[in-house]
């Protein structure tokens, strides 16, 4: 009967993306039918983060993950500005765009071509190529001989933006030129150079051979068009800041739900725990207000992952929902529309960034001083490049009494709430069609479509008692 | 003609020719790189409580390129963010290969080991529907492992999980397996590729590098940042920058130079573009084996009896 037609798949873990991550999904009749994502590392950064120095949190944050740490430096740089009340000048301002800028261009690039091609692209019979699923790799021998070149090229190509971040900022990934204030030096006339030069050759990358690519890939895997669509829920924080104080910003602050473009209010936040790992006590509460301690062994619970929601729905954060969000992108909400939409946005980054160079002014201050105040509250709210990211702080005595995160994966790979409402990775995998169970292969171009970053989703979330509410720019 | 192992160790020492590994590529020792790995010695690498930073880290190795060295130099047989499968396919070549060259693969571990509540905070996969800790993991293919490079602050010693109050008791590779396992700590945090893929290398064409007593590689990390820092003639004329941006010793903004041992000053980051103290951003001890703990506060300036000692000049 129906029940000898059902299968489950399990892939733990879930390979070429960044951290732990296991997919459990129910086939039946060749198409998925229930999902559910398994976050399978927690750390406790929040834990770790209480009682030091407010200032470091810009550094133990960055830890959080290695492909995306400029962005949590980015966000907590904006939290510890605002919990010491300080402006940095506009040479901060735009270095620090410059510097998570071009980490994004390493971010897009890396997970295009090294952690998803292979679904799409059939990688040489050599490790780490093989072992590979097998599955319906369509494209014609010399696209994908290209795709594979482009992939090595790709290798090269994407230690690049990494060089121009450090320029900037010393090292990556993790880098130590962010400060609360601004940044630790000067834009030198080489420096700027050094920048520049780099990033044209990164855009002649993006322009011929990433973006172009990406529609080859779109065009022999039209189907998925159609794949992986999820709640059609989109929401972004913003980030790129254009002006002191950011009521500007490269992408903009919002959500778009019911096909509707809509304000973010970030009180209407919430995490639900009840298939977490975590104590039930406090599940539905916003993050700032909930408690939460592990519970390794829960009756039913089956990720470290939170579900967080927005106004008690879930939402996709990440490139499709900034470029949505921002009226960049219009295309729909699928499997190929997010690659099409980081593509795209690679390219408006990388203009955007070549601007931004130019407005640097030598001479003009870098830092604003400041120091480590006795009592504090801060908030920061950014993109980073897997999505919206937010970090809070609560200073008592010069030191941290609580820090939290609530990251882009955690949105995405979220398990059921306590409404037992699907998060959006495992909702858009519902309907995939699975052509051999031994080898699932669509189910991990619907996984990776949405880049996700386990390292970031997974960690305690501890905030105690009251947060005092933040103007949300 | 193959490089002896002291020619080579000297093209490691960035402070021997100021290049490094990127000397790799003189034909000599390419070519004999190229007989000691002929038919590629096989990897596994295993990640735990990390972020994927090393990783990410040895990507950014240029010469070697990592094409080169994962096509020329090793055989990376399992690496969960770099290879093709995934799942039961995954897990079952991981069992595969590693009991095929027992003795004989490196184990490389990325990450700290949670051993807390039998070390559930941190599972790698699964195998026959049961979770497979990293815990687990480590031991089993540890003792079948030739040799072991623990890659990174969370692998030489715990890092940043293992920060107090060190909630999943994160530990380093040492302290699981013990100091009598054959085992390289590589530390930083990220790690240095060159350090990574100069280690390696030496394992290969000439076995076992020389190690101090934190089993760390001494041709990368025997001095002090301090020792070969470019503002080493600030602190000796006791010039010290009191706000970033300004010249001089980062010492009272909290560099941890002196505390920490590495060659960064020398090597520097990404291609040697640039480097910490370069930016002037005081240096925050991420190579040091106590990071973040013992070198926290981060900004804080290391107490007085810590500072190095202004030696007399020999004339």
């Amino acid at each position: 009967m129906q029940v000898m037609a059902r299968r489950k798949i399990v892939i733990d873990p879930v390979s070429r993306i960044e951290g732990h991550l296991g997919i459990e999904v129910e086939v039946d009749k060749g198409k998925v039918v229930d999902a559910r994502s398994m976050g399978t590392l927690f750390r406790g950064f929040e834990i770790i983060l209480k009682g030091r120095d407010p200032r470091d949190a810009q550094h133990i944050t960055q830890r959080i993950c290695g492909v995306c740490s400029a962005s949590h430096s980015l966000a907590a740089s904006y939290n510890l500005d605002s919990a010491f009340g300080v402006t940095p000048p506009d040479n901060a301002r735009i270095i620090r765009n410059l510097v998570v800028g071009a980490n994004y261009l390493h971010s897009h690039i890396l997970h295009f071509y090294h952690l998803s091609a292979l679904d799409y692209v059939r990688g040489p019979d050599t490790a780490p190529f093989i072992p590979r699923y097998e599955g319906d790799y369509r494209l014609a021998k010399d696209v994908n001989d290209a795709c594979v070149a482009h992939y090595l090229e790709a290798l090269k190509m994407r230690i690049l933006p990494h060089e121009m971040r450090v320029l900037f900022a010393g090292k990556a990934p993790h880098h130590v030129g962010f400060v609360p204030g601004g940044v630790t030096q000067k834009p030198t006339v080489d420096k700027i150079t050094g920048f520049l030069w780099r990033l044209r050759r990164v855009r002649d990358f993006i322009d011929n051979v990433y973006v172009p690519d990406v529609m080859k890939i779109a065009s022999a895997y039209s189907d998925y068009k159609k794949i992986g669509v999820g709640h059609k829920n989109l929401l972004a924080y913003g980030v790129f800041d254009l002006d002191s104080g950011g009521k500007n910003k490269l992408f903009k602050r919002g959500r778009y739900t019911g096909g509707k473009l809509m304000d973010v209010d970030a009180a209407k936040i919430t995490e639900d725990v009840r298939y977490s790992w975590y104590e039930d006590k406090t599940s539905g509460k916003n993050p700032a207000e909930g408690i939460t301690t592990p519970q390794p062994h829960k009756p039913d619970a089956y990720s470290w992952s939170k579900a967080p929601r927005y106004d008690g729905a879930p939402y996709e954060v990440g490139p499709l929902a900034r470029m949505s969000v921002n009226g960049d992108y219009k295309g729909g909400i699928s499997v190929i529309d997010r690659h099409i939409a980081r593509a795209l946005e690679t390219q408006k980054i990388a203009g955007a960034l070549e601007g931004w160079l130019m407005q640097l002014k030598l001479d003009k201050p870098i830092w604003t001083e400041c120091s480590v105040p006795e009592s504090s509250e801060g908030c920061g709210m950014v993109e980073a490049p897997r999505g919206a990211l937010g970090h809070w702080i609560r200073i008592r005595n010069h030191k941290i009494e609580d820090y939290q995160c609530v990251v882009p994966t955690t949105w995405n790979i979220s398990p059921r709430d306590d409404k037992a409402v699907r998060g959006p990775i495992e909702e858009a995998l519902i309907d995939t069609p699975v052509a051999d169970p031994d080898n699932p292969v669509e189910l991990l171009r619907v996984v990776r479509s949405f880049d996700p970053c386990l390292a970031c989703a997974v960690h305690l979330i501890r905030p105690n008692g009251r947060m005092k509410k933040f103007r949300v720019v | 003609m193959e490089p002896t192992r002291r020619e080579f160790l000297k093209l490691c020492t960035a402070s021997a020719v100021g290049l490094g590994i990127s000397q790799l590529y003189i034909p000599k020792v390419v070519r004999a790189l190229e007989q000691a790995v002929a038919g590629n010695p096989p990897v596994i690498w295993i990640q735990g409580a990390g972020d994927d930073g090393c990783l990410v880290s040895l990507l950014n190795t240029t010469h070697p390129t990592i094409a080169e060295v994962l096509l020329k130099i090793i055989s990376l047989q399992y690496n969960p963010t770099i290879m093709a499968s995934a799942g039961e396919k995954a897990i079952s070549h991981l069992d595969v290969i590693s009991e095929k060259t027992k003795g004989n693969f490196i184990l490389v571990v990325e990450g700290a080991i949670p051993t807390k509540d039998g070390g559930v905070y941190c599972t790698i996969g699964e195998r026959n529907g049961k979770h497979i800790t990293m815990l687990e993991a480590v031991k089993d293919l540890g003792a079948k492992a030739k040799a072991i490079i623990a890659l990174g602050a969370c692998a030489t010693h715990g890092g940043i999980p293992a920060g107090k109050p060190n909630p999943t008791g994160a530990k380093g590779v040492r302290d699981v397996l013990g100091k009598e396992a054959t085992i390289i700590n590589i530390p930083g945090c990220p790690a240095h590729p060159d350090w990574f893929v100069g280690t390696l290398v030496h394992l290969l064409m000439y076995g076992m590098p020389e190690l101090d007593d934190q089993a760390r590689p001494r041709m990368f990390f025997g001095d002090s940042i301090h020792q070969n820092c470019p503002n080493y003639s600030y602190y000796m004329e006791g010039q010290f920058a009191s706000k970033f941006g300004e010249k001089g010793c980062l010492i009272q903004l909290g560099c941890k130079g002196p505390e920490t041992y590495s060659d960064c000053p020398l090597r520097r980051w990404n291609s040697g573009v640039e480097w910490c103290v370069g930016v002037g951003a005081p240096c925050i001890g991420c190579c040091s084996l106590g990071f973040p703990d013992e070198v926290s506060p981060l900004y804080a300036s290391l107490p007085k009896e810590l500072w190095p000692e202004k030696q007399t000049e020999v004339t």
